[in-house]
């Protein structure tokens, strides 16, 4: 998720398709009204063998109230066969990254036509370094996560190199997913 | 209780409240200036020892201020305290210190304004208590266990006053990149937390960096031109410090000479820090920034000088040695809190308050006719905050007083 921060250029023969001026006049309703800004997301993960589950995500919370996708979208995740496992789907943290990838993309969409820059090609190659040692138990010292993530973005568009730079680093600024990740958050698991 | 009066009040009598003062009494305007210390009383007691200012004294200079100086030196804070404390003689200015203000109302004839010394009863009013009256502390304070010695940059005064162990040092603003590097100096082993931040050289193509902000009008960009004018008035200071010898100080210089750098400090465990793995955004964020103005200043020179560029060594981007996520907490025997000040606003009737708890106001004019602010970040342009922006603001605001009086006194 990204919005734009206010430093606006629209331009008329720029459309990298952000409807940006719906989102700088939401910003503004949300500025008075705090409470409609808090929202919920939610998934449900199905169990189905092994290292196997089914996500589904289809409705959450915001602007005070209800709201459903307009499809359900479901994600399959296991484990690769060199994990003894199926590959039925990418791994959780694959998910991650790609969570991360998607949430800086939009971003930087959205950023480029506030500063009114047109795009025409946008790549980004997430790469996440893991030593396993930590998940499989093997060193206390070896963390379960990322020890690193690289983000490299290839770029189309017209506008100096400073200024692609410099979208990219205020998606970063914006981004939740970025900011999940390097940031702590509090985590609370309960059995029913 | 017996009431004072008099035309205007000045709340504050640091270089804002002095500089308009002097503007005041340019135009024979009847005023008193409050002061709850001594004159200039937090540039003597809120700063630490070898703090000099971060501009060229050539900036320095109050409206009026025919004092010598040396225009390219840096001031100490006792040279500034010094200058401040002659400043006001020049115009026999009426300085009543010691005295605290505790509340101020709005009334038909102007402002009902009560102190610890008595009542004040006056046409207009003018808040100039500054913005670096109380400090911020981030959330992790709370977090960290009692055996660690927290202190606030305000309070910091020099290495000997600051235990022997690791000091983590908590944002790089100015300040905090200052205190750092004071505290590596003296031998101590020193972690600073970074998150946003200003980077600028002292010294670009020969000249002081502020020689060219001013030159290109930046210093004097007007309030309601700039974009994000709420961002704008919370940057930090920029990492600079005022030395003789012009030594640039950013992330780069402190990464070399021995101090770890780490990314914002987001939270605590029993055991350890965390630190935020933002570094590298930030880190790129303020070089980007750097290379703006650079450009900007680059293409002033020829415009404004006839001669062509000499190709020039911009300042190399940072290059930071990978940071640690997480430091185990007894590394640290003290945390230097580099995180900020804010305004005392709280004594004002909260109807003047804004988003923020402080006071609000459109170029320095509040709602209520007669009153004012005045040296607070981006007031009225960029260089609010600094002495050089205080002076032209002090003009600017004195001048709209002036006729606002002439305006209630013929309605009446």
């Amino acid at each position: 998720m990204n919005t734009t921060e206010s430093q606006t250029t629209l331009r008329d023969d720029v459309d990298n398709g952000v409807d940006v001026a719906a989102l700088l006049a939401a910003r503004e309703a949300l500025t008075a009204a705090p409470e409609a800004a808090r929202f919920q997301w939610r998934a449900r993960t199905e169990w189905a063998n092994g290292t196997h589950s089914r996500t589904t995500v289809e409705d959450f919370t915001g602007l005070g109230t209800g709201h459903v996708h307009r499809q359900a979208f479901q994600f399959d995740a296991d484990h690769p066969e060199v994990f003894a496992s199926h590959d039925n789907g990418a791994t959780p943290v694959e998910l991650v990254l790609a969570g991360l990838g998607a949430c800086l993309t939009a971003g930087v969409a959205a950023v480029a036509t506030n500063r009114g820059v047109q795009l025409r090609s946008v790549t980004a190659y997430v790469e996440g370094d893991m030593d396993i040692q930590g998940i499989l138990g093997i060193d206390r010292d070896v963390r379960n996560g990322f020890s690193d993530i690289r983000v490299r973005y290839e770029i189309d568009a017209d506008a100096p190199r400073a200024d692609i730079e410099a979208i990219v680093a205020q998606s970063q600024k914006r981004s939740a997913v970025y900011d999940a990740i390097t940031n702590p958050t509090n985590i609370t698991v309960e059995v029913a | 209780m017996s009431t004072h009066r008099t035309t205007v009040v000045i709340v504050g009598a640091g270089p804002a409240g002095l500089a308009t003062s002097r503007c005041l009494a340019r135009h024979g305007v009847d005023h008193v200036v409050l002061e709850r210390g001594r004159l200039a009383q937090s540039w003597r007691s809120e700063r630490w020892d070898s703090l000099r200012l971060l501009t060229p004294s050539w900036m320095n200079r109050l409206p009026g201020d025919n004092a010598p100086l040396d225009p390219d030196g840096y001031l100490t804070a006792g040279e500034l305290v010094a200058r401040l404390e002659q400043y006001p003689l020049q115009s026999d200015a009426p300085i009543l210190e010691h005295t605290t203000v505790t509340s101020l109302r709005s009334t038909t004839a102007g402002f009902t304004i009560d102190t610890d010394r008595g009542r004040w009863s006056c046409r207009a009013a003018v808040i100039a208590t500054g913005a670096n009256s109380q400090p911020s502390l981030p959330g992790p304070a709370a977090l960290l266990p009692a055996r660690i010695d927290q202190l606030h940059s305000l309070h910091y005064r020099n290495p000997d006053r600051v235990g022997p162990g690791g000091v983590l040092v908590v944002g790089a603003s100015s300040s905090g990149v200052q205190i750092a590097d004071e505290l590596h100096r003296a031998g101590r082993s020193v972690t600073i937390a970074v998150g946003d931040h200003v980077r600028l050289p002292r010294t670009y193509r020969g000249r002081d960096i502020y020689w060219w902000m001013h030159g290109i009008g930046l210093l004097d960009e007007r309030y309601d031109s700039i974009p994000d004018l709420a961002r704008a008035r919370q940057l930090p200071s920029a990492q600079l410090i005022g030395t003789p010898e012009q030594r640039s100080l950013d992330l780069a210089t402190l990464s070399a000479s021995g101090v770890r750098i780490t990314g914002r400090l987001v939270g605590a465990t029993a055991t350890s820090a965390q630190f935020s793995g933002s570094l590298a955004n930030h880190v790129a964020s303020a070089d980007l920034k750097l290379s703006r103005l650079l450009d900007r200043i680059d293409r002033y020179v020829p415009e404004h000088s006839g001669l062509p560029l000499d190709p020039i060594d911009r300042p190399e981007p940072v290059r930071l040695p990978v940071a640690a996520n997480e430091i185990p907490l007894d590394q640290f025997e003290t945390v230097v809190w580099a995180t900020g000040l804010r305004p005392a606003d709280s004594w004002l009737d909260p109807q003047l308050l804004g988003r923020r708890g402080e006071i609000a106001h459109d170029g320095g004019i509040t709602a209520v006719p007669g009153l004012y602010v005045i040296g607070r970040p981006v007031t009225r342009r960029r260089s609010s905050g600094l002495i050089v922006g205080i002076g032209s603001d002090a003009v600017e605001l004195t001048e709209h007083l002036r006729r606002q009086l002439d305006r209630s006194s013929t309605a009446a």
